[in-house]
């Protein structure tokens, strides 16, 4: 079965969680003129090439795997889509 | 006693422990390959510090998959004490042994220093043998080592004494400035429920003799050992269980 479809996940810290990154770079883009912006929040953006055409088989997987390794459920959340 | 030292790809404090244990304290000590899925024999885990697997993904989040932390599962649920120290520590939140997360520290530095620690939990192998006031001085070494958990985390944590240690100043005051990483409640190390599994990211391997600057994290060694001691003496002598209890020794 050949590569045909892609999960895209997207992972982000949870909002009670401190995020030092994101706040960094907003105060960069603060002291670069970008004023009135709002919270930045630094995540982690994976793809993940999957074999043969079953979404609905492969949802269930993805997530499962984002559940126990590519997000850690105490300070993060994750979405994804497969297309 | 005969101690596992578990070896992943880009360990780096693996030598260091294994000196200490072996060289400093006359006990046997023994690398562990991450592919490894045997325990057998060995009376106590430490895992190592270091950057396993390059820090991808998160601290700890791929070590915790590799073969041996099977093992480590099957060792700590059947009461074996271990030990994770600094990426160690990473790895055993990764794998669920102890509660929490270590996240980027709060200032975005790399903190490479000597830390003051107060013992916040004395009723632990790990903390029995430090005596009561008693400061330690003990390096760090770490990007990743701001201890998160949600509240209801943290509050179990406080009421069942598992916070071990806790970064203060050299007066032992619980301070924002003595705090290197952003950790609630300044915490450096916790332990588990059962009280057998700890994490520090503090290296007390790398303050057990005096060539080295200090050698308060002897203590913490001295604290597993006299525990793992009185457990074996326990075993070979089950009238002793009702003594060592009465005492309120653990």
């Amino acid at each position: 079965m050949g590569i045909c479809m892609k999960a895209k996940i997207i992972i982000t810290p949870k909002k009670a969680v401190l995020d030092p990154q994101g706040k960094t770079v907003q105060s960069a883009l603060e002291h670069m003129g970008y004023t009135g912006i709002g919270a930045v929040h630094v995540g982690k953006y994976l793809e993940i090439e999957l074999p043969g055409t079953d979404k609905e088989a492969w949802r269930k997987q993805v997530d499962e795997a984002c559940h126990k390794i590519l997000s850690n459920p105490v300070i993060e959340d994750y979405q994804f889509e497969i297309e | 006693m005969n101690f596992a030292i578990l070896q992943f790809p880009a360990s780096n404090c693996d030598q260091d422990a294994l000196h200490v244990v072996k060289n400093v304290f006359g006990h046997s000590a023994k690398f562990v390959w991450h592919k490894d899925n045997s325990l057998a024999g060995f009376d106590a885990v430490i895992v190592p510090g270091g950057f396993s697997y390059g820090d991808y993904l998160r601290t700890g989040a791929i070590a915790r998959f590799s073969p041996i932390m099977q093992a480590v599962q099957a060792f700590a649920a059947n009461g074996g004490p271990v030990l994770g120290i600094c990426n160690g520590f990473q790895i055993l939140c990764e794998a669920g042994l102890l509660p929490g997360a270590l996240i980027r520290n709060r200032s975005l530095q790399f903190r490479c220093e000597h830390i003051f620690l107060k013992t916040a939990a004395h009723n632990s192998p790990f903390t029995n043998k430090i005596p009561e006031g008693k400061i330690l001085r003990v390096p760090i070494a770490h990007g990743e080592g701001c201890y998160f958990a949600d509240e209801a985390t943290l509050e179990k944590l406080k009421a069942n004494r598992q916070i071990l240690w806790q970064y203060v100043d050299a007066k032992g005051e619980q301070t924002e400035s003595a705090n290197p990483n952003g950790s609630l409640q300044n915490i450096a190390g916790i332990c588990n429920e059962a009280r057998n599994v700890a994490g520090l990211m503090p290296h007390p391997e790398r303050a057990s003799e005096s060539v080295l600057g200090g050698t308060d994290g002897k203590l913490i060694f001295e604290s597993l050992l006299s525990w793992m001691e009185s457990k074996a003496a326990v075993k070979s002598n089950p009238e002793k269980i009702t003594l060592g209890l009465a005492v309120g020794k653990v």
